[in-house]
């Protein structure tokens, strides 16, 4: 029992990071049914930028810890949501009426370009996030948790309610919403799309700066290549919750971590030893085949015809 | 293929043809020096550019000094004088590309080869030196695989995985006092073959594997793995991999409370994993196959010897340096720098180099190899104890 504990809590804290990562492609897909595959990067220059900030600053600025983690953070988050505008204005919006098609390999050549200049900038090696948080562990029913964990599971819930709020709650919100349903017709009710949409980008980055931020503090490492296998996942996860539903990319990220981190604790035990913890993926994406081969639509999607 | 009908184009690509020919036959001959010496051409092969340069340098040089000090001795092979050249290749750490360098080498005919630094480019140049009867002595090769492939023409002056296996499995279960150990590896050659050795090693030791896990060498996640292993209460985890999973995974050992200690491979011991892992890295101890240069036989001589030339010390080094003595020596017993003849002599090869104790099991393994092992002192690998590990093959 502590151990199925133990790893609902491993699989919650995997799973939040994935949700805040799977609403930057549920956001962008709502609005213009575009699969943006750079944004595992916009999420890997965000740990980035937050550790460059926290190297630069902590060598004897004097500054508090605290603070200087705050503007590692806002820094990060400031670099990805300039970042998300320049990619939409500069490699999407001239494609908008252009096939689907060249729109999505397009993202597949930004995110090719992300990596290599973060290659250029960062090197190959691995960057370790400096050591300034002091993790405390607590004990109960036999499983553990860090104050670390418990941070990064409730700042991942809060931004999502404070997604949800924006999104229905204010006129921005409501913008979003009318031009997701038709662009024309929210520009003839005075709504400008073009500014709709990048912002829908810069907030999306936002939301992956943070999941960045969060994975490099986790893991105490990042690399120029760790976007790829982070948006693979929250893709998923957002596709498995339904793609272009904001409660759906929340529910498909947890999922998918739960599922991640009882697949890989349980799946040897289950099957007798004939299939080993390096099954871990494996299982998380059956879980992802099996739900779409009796709800195509995802979790929470709605069977929607194609947009032309 | 396109044919030229063309006259001209046909004329032309025959004297291309010609010419390429006789750039061909003229370095079959044997080469002399103005003096009359004979040359020697030894292949130097190691990655010279990309992440892992200064390494494949630093074997490069070990190679250059050795057949330096050779030439300023003066070598005497069946009574004609003869001068050493070193020819050196870049394989890129690259498999594909060590296997055209190694052509290449072969093409023009070298008297042996010291290289490659990686296992996976060794394993495959290997069959090439192998297929033209050049002998290969790799200074820095650990698979086992290397030495398996049934080559009599591949050597090693360095201690492979099932060494260095061995030591760890037996270190785990003797020195760390752990009765149950849980083993992790990344499914890579390297890291699945050295934890299968460990896992040999632990139960030969009269300890208990209790968990066998898996990851990738992507992976930065190990919570769900480390959990199930908490629940069977080990004392030791090991884990056959490299540096950017072990980090991680030692700070979820730590926040998911598990009480055991960290054991690695050479894979983990690396300044890198260092400044990955802060302070968590306390729990840890890493393998490392050779000794501390200091602890070598002749290491103090070797790293003067070696700083005043080419700088510091990168790792490998004193290796290619041994290694390279080894073939200067078997050609010096067969009075021959033929391959086909001073090959015979390798084996027998016997002497006391800067590593260590110098000679070639049935295998080509080096016999007398260490493997060191390490804690993290003060930000710094220290070593702890080095155990001689005996053949590869044969007994402990």
């Amino acid at each position: 029992m502590d151990i199925l504990l133990q790893q609902l809590i491993n699989g919650l804290v995997l799973g939040s990071i994935y949700a805040l990562i799977a609403l930057g492609y549920t956001m962008v897909y709502g609005i213009l049914e575009l699969i943006n595959f750079a944004h595992g990067e916009v999420t890997m220059i965000g740990a980035m930028v937050c550790i460059a900030i926290l190297h630069a600053l902590l060598p004897g600025s004097g500054l508090p810890v605290v603070l200087i983690l705050a503007l590692g953070v806002g820094g990060a988050v400031l670099v990805c949501m300039l970042l998300g505008l320049g990619i939409e204005r500069v490699a999407y919006r001239p494609l908008r009426r252009a096939p689907r098609l060249t729109a999505l390999i397009t993202a597949i050549g930004v995110s090719i370009v992300l990596q290599n200049v973060a290659m250029l900038v960062w090197g190959k090696q691995y960057v370790s996030f400096p050591g300034v948080l002091d993790i405390h562990r607590y004990e109960f029913g036999g499983a553990s948790i860090t104050n670390l964990q418990i941070a990064i599971v409730a700042l991942a819930l809060l931004i999502m309610l404070a997604l949800l709020v924006i999104v229905y709650r204010t006129r921005l919100g409501r913008a979003m919403r009318a031009t997701a349903q038709s662009p024309d017709l929210a520009a003839l009710m005075g709504v400008n799309p073009d500014v709709i949409i990048a912002l829908t980008f810069a907030i999306g980055a936002a939301l992956a700066a943070v999941a960045g931020v969060m994975v490099a503090i986790y893991y105490g490492l990042a690399h120029y290549y760790m976007g790829f296998l982070l948006g693979l996942k929250a893709f998923s996860a957002a596709v498995l919750g339904g793609i272009g539903n904001l409660g759906g990319a929340m529910l498909g990220g947890l999922l998918l971590g739960i599922v991640e981190s009882l697949g890989a604790g349980y799946i040897g035990p289950l099957t007798g030893g004939f299939l080993g913890s390096n099954y871990q993926d494996v299982f998380a994406f059956f879980v992802l085949i099996l739900v779409l081969v009796f709800r195509p639509s995802g979790l929470l999607g709605e069977r929607v015809g194609e947009r032309a | 293929m396109q044919i030229h009908r063309n006259p001209r184009v046909l004329a032309v690509s025959l004297l291309a043809l010609g010419l390429l020919a006789a750039g061909c036959s003229k370095k079959t001959e044997t080469a002399k020096t103005a003096d009359g010496e004979l040359i020697v051409r030894i292949g130097s092969v190691a990655p010279l550019s990309g992440p892992q340069a200064h390494l494949g340098k630093d074997n490069d040089n070990g190679v250059r000094l050795a057949a330096e000090e050779a030439n300023a001795r003066g070598v005497t092979l069946g009574g004609q004088k003869v001068r050493f050249e070193v020819v050196s290749e870049d394989d890129q750490a690259d498999p594909k590309t060590a296997t055209i360098v190694a052509q290449k080498l072969v093409d023009e005919k070298v008297n042996g080869v010291i290289g490659h630094l990686n296992s996976g480019a060794s394993i495959p140049a290997a069959k090439i030196y192998y297929d033209a009867g050049i002998p290969e002595i790799s200074p820095s090769a650990t698979a086992i695989k290397y030495t398996e492939q049934g080559f009599n023409t591949t050597f090693r002056t360095m201690t492979n995985d099932r060494q260095q296996g061995r030591v760890l499995g037996e270190f785990a279960v003797k020195n760390m006092g752990a009765k149950r150990v849980a083993i992790i590896d990344d499914r890579t050659a390297y890291g699945q073959g050295l934890a299968d050795e460990v896992a040999t090693a632990v139960q030969a030791a009269g300890g208990e594997v209790v968990a066998r896990e898996y990851t990738t060498d992507k992976a930065t996640d190990f919570t769900a793995i480390l959990t199930a292993i908490k629940a069977k209460q080990p004392g030791v985890v090991f884990f056959g991999g490299m540096d950017p999973q072990a980090a991680p995974m030692v700070k979820q050992m730590q926040s998911l409370g598990v009480k055991a200690k960290f054991l690695g491979g050479d894979g983990v011991q690396t300044t890198e994993f260092i400044k990955l892992a802060g302070s968590a890295g306390a729990i840890v101890t890493a393998s490392s196959p050779g000794l501390p240069i200091d602890s070598m036989p002749g290491g103090k001589q070797f790293r003067e010897k070696f700083t005043a030339k080419y700088g510091p010390i990168q790792n490998y080094a004193p290796y290619a340096y041994d290694a390279t003595n080894a073939m200067i020596k078997a050609m010096e017993l067969a009075g021959s720098a033929e391959p086909a003849k001073y090959l015979a002599e390798l084996p027998k090869v016997h002497f006391t180099g800067v590593t260590g104790e110098i000679g070639f099991d049935s295998k080509g393994d080096v016999t007398g190899g260490a493997i060191t092992l390490y804690h993290i002192v003060d930000g710094k690998w220290k070593a702890v104890e080095t155990v001689l590990s005996g053949s590869g093959t044969g007994k402990k």
